[in-house]
């Protein structure tokens, strides 16, 4: 486990050590140390929970902004589907591309374009005889980075295509390069996110070399300067920039990605903590009749994204609305097409954070030593001690990252003072007469 | 040097069947066995703890693990079963409807048990009850 980039970062000024986070992180990478809230680097999965339920702001995700445009000649926007659901009162997606646009870009193309080509290939794919039931979508990072710490026994269910974000980078730098002739690192692609995952998966991709995208702006970044773009735009017709059509812009919510596949046999969950039983479900073999599971790491969908402007529901219902009266699909894939630049350059690696040693005997002595120390702890699950509970504590202290004094109770235990050992924290004392 | 586990399975809530297989897996993994040994334990007792709480109102599971084998004891007092030929069958269930409603009963439990065991043994006494021992070895 070298070096992990992520996006996901600490606030160490904000943070006061509270501990709520480290509670809600589903692989349980957080601990506090000295007071402040550190990420495990191999366990993070920068699915951005602890960003969302951290209360003091500590949490949060490193980004570009606008000024990046600067290092390129020539600059194109790809959206994310979600952008469509944070304003209010929009008949059309064109007046939000061209708001966008006119925030400093020389063209924008859909990611909902790209989506609606996954979901022609992902059909293709579910009809061949690669596909390992129940297939599962590579679609959020989140997702396949837990996967891959947590699951990697289900690795092979999981579809080897590019993202609809690298497959729109890629045919927007195609597009750009036609357009102005300029070489590859003088185009910048700016995907406009919803998610600190999906920044993440732009700096270190698992699956491909080198992303198409050069950066991300996350949605609420540039939300007060579209939305005075948008305005603008009150007494004027919108460029027509669109190209997509329901199916891409339905990737941007739960079940969306999986409705597009038009097979019955699907399962569409999200949240994090779904998205884990679910795997666990299909690595028990509970799920070998379903096709296809489509997971997102977030409540509803991509809408749901820590990086996201409007309330996860608000943005879904007006996504519904604007899907009125649009074609089903805009993008296709070509008659004859080579479809290779699609599949994933390198397989999706596991390396697995559960297991405590790479030697089943040691592994056993280290359970045994951990289920002693547990014993001793008192079960509070209090967080004091920086961990998460503490059975993790126990877990910590065996791995040689924690000791046994670092909980409250046991460093009272050790002191050699009576008069200690008869004061009783709120929760131990008895009841009084 | 080995590690063993012990489980109360609560006869009269569903919605807790599958927690003592669960934390089997997860100690499992833990412990670094072959994934493919961890799902076929998974699975194997998992369908065990189901029929002891549709069909024997709950028991006791334990779990004996070391490097050469896995070994699950699965122990209830509950009705027993009088044809343990006829509950080995694929397809033969005494479930009743409201279980069904629920998605078991499909008499494939037993079944599977053996398909992802190395070795099973039932012992069954009409009106004492039903102790299925299994053996898993780790395959790599
Ligand atoms: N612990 C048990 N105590 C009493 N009877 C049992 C027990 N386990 C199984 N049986 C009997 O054996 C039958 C077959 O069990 P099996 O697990 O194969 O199928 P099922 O539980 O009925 O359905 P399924 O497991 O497919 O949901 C059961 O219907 C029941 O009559
Ligand atoms: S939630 Fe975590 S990051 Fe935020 S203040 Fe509390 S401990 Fe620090
Ligand atoms: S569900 Fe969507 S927004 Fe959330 S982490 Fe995954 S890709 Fe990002
Ligand atoms: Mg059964």
């Amino acid at each position: 486990m070298s070096s992990f980039f992520h996006s996901v970062r600490l606030d160490e000024e904000k943070c006061t050590g509270c501990t709520t986070c480290i509670k809600r992180c589903p692989t349980g990478a957080i601990r506090v140390r000295n007071g402040k809230a550190h990420i495990l680097s191999g366990r993070c999965t920068d699915c951005g929970e602890c960003i969302r339920v951290c209360q003091h702001h500590a949490k949060y995700s490193e980004r570009d902004d606008l000024s990046r445009l600067s290092e390129f000649k020539y600059n194109v926007a790809v959206p994310a589907p979600t952008l469509y659901g944070q304003f209010s009162n929009i008949e059309d997606t064109d007046y939000i591309l061209t708001a966008l646009k006119r925030c400093g870009f020389d063209d924008v193309f859909e990611v909902a374009g790209g989506a609606e080509r996954v979901s022609e290939l992902t059909r293709e794919f579910m009809a061949s005889d690669k596909a390992v039931r129940p297939v599962i979508s590579s679609a959020c990072p989140a997702v396949c980075r837990l996967i891959r710490v947590a699951f990697p026994q289900l690795i092979p269910h999981v579809i080897p295509l590019n993202s609809p974000m690298e497959e729109t980078g890629r045919l927007a730098r195609e597009r750009a390069r036609k357009v102005t002739g300029l070489a590859d690192e003088d185009i910048g692609v700016f995907f406009i996110t919803p998610c600190p995952a999906k920044i993440t998966a732009i700096k270190q991709p698992i699956c491909l070399e080198k992303s198409y995208i050069s950066g991300a702006i996350a949605i609420k970044d540039i939300y007060p300067a579209l939305l005075k773009n948008i305005k603008a735009l009150k007494n004027e017709s919108p460029e027509s920039l669109k190209s997509a059509g329901l199916i891409g812009i339905s990737w941007a919510t739960s079940g969306g990605e999986s409705a597009a596949l038009l097979r019955d046999s699907y399962l569409a969950a999200d949240g994090i903590e779904n998205v884990i039983k679910v795997l666990e479900e299909i690595d028990n073999e509970k799920l070998n009749n379903i096709d296809f599971v489509e997971l997102n790491a977030c409540t509803g969908g991509c809408v749901g994204g820590s990086l996201t402007a409007e309330n996860p529901f608000v943005a879904k219902a007006r996504l519904q609305q604007l899907r009125r009266g649009m074609p089903v699909s805009g993008s296709h894939i070509g008659e004859g097409e080579n479809v290779d630049d699609m599949y994933w350059q390198r397989p999706l690696t596991g390396y697995d954070i559960m297991r405590l040693s790479d030697d089943i005997s040691e592994a056993m002595s280290m359970m045994n030593r951990m289920e002693e120390i547990r014993a001793k702890l008192p079960g509070l699950d209090c967080g004091t001690c920086g961990a998460p509970s503490c059975a993790a504590l126990a877990e910590d202290i065996v791995r040689g990252f924690a000791k046994e004094t670092d909980c409250i109770f046991r460093l009272r235990d050790q002191l050699d003072a009576p008069l200690f050992k008869d004061i009783f924290p709120a929760p131990f004392r008895k009841p009084e007469k | 040097m080995g590690i063993k586990l012990k489980y109360e399975v609560d006869g009269e809530d569903f919605t807790r069947a599958g927690e003592a297989s669960g934390d089997i897996k997860k100690t499992l993994k833990k412990l670094g066995f072959p994934p493919e040994t961890v799902r076929n334990v998974a699975i194997a007792v998992y369908e065990g703890e189901i029929n002891m709480v549709i069909h024997a109102n709950g028991g006791e599971i334990t779990a004996d693990l070391s490097e050469d084998g896995i070994t699950v004891v699965l122990a209830d007092k509950g009705p027993g079963i009088p044809d343990i030929g006829m509950a080995m069958k694929e397809g033969y269930s005494t479930a009743p409807d409201n279980v069904r409603a629920l998605g078991f009963g499909a008499g494939m439990g037993l079944p599977n048990i053996k398909k992802y065991s190395d070795g099973m043994e039932i012992d069954s006494v009409v009106g004492e009850g039903t102790t299925i021992k299994l053996k898993f070895l780790p395959k790599q």
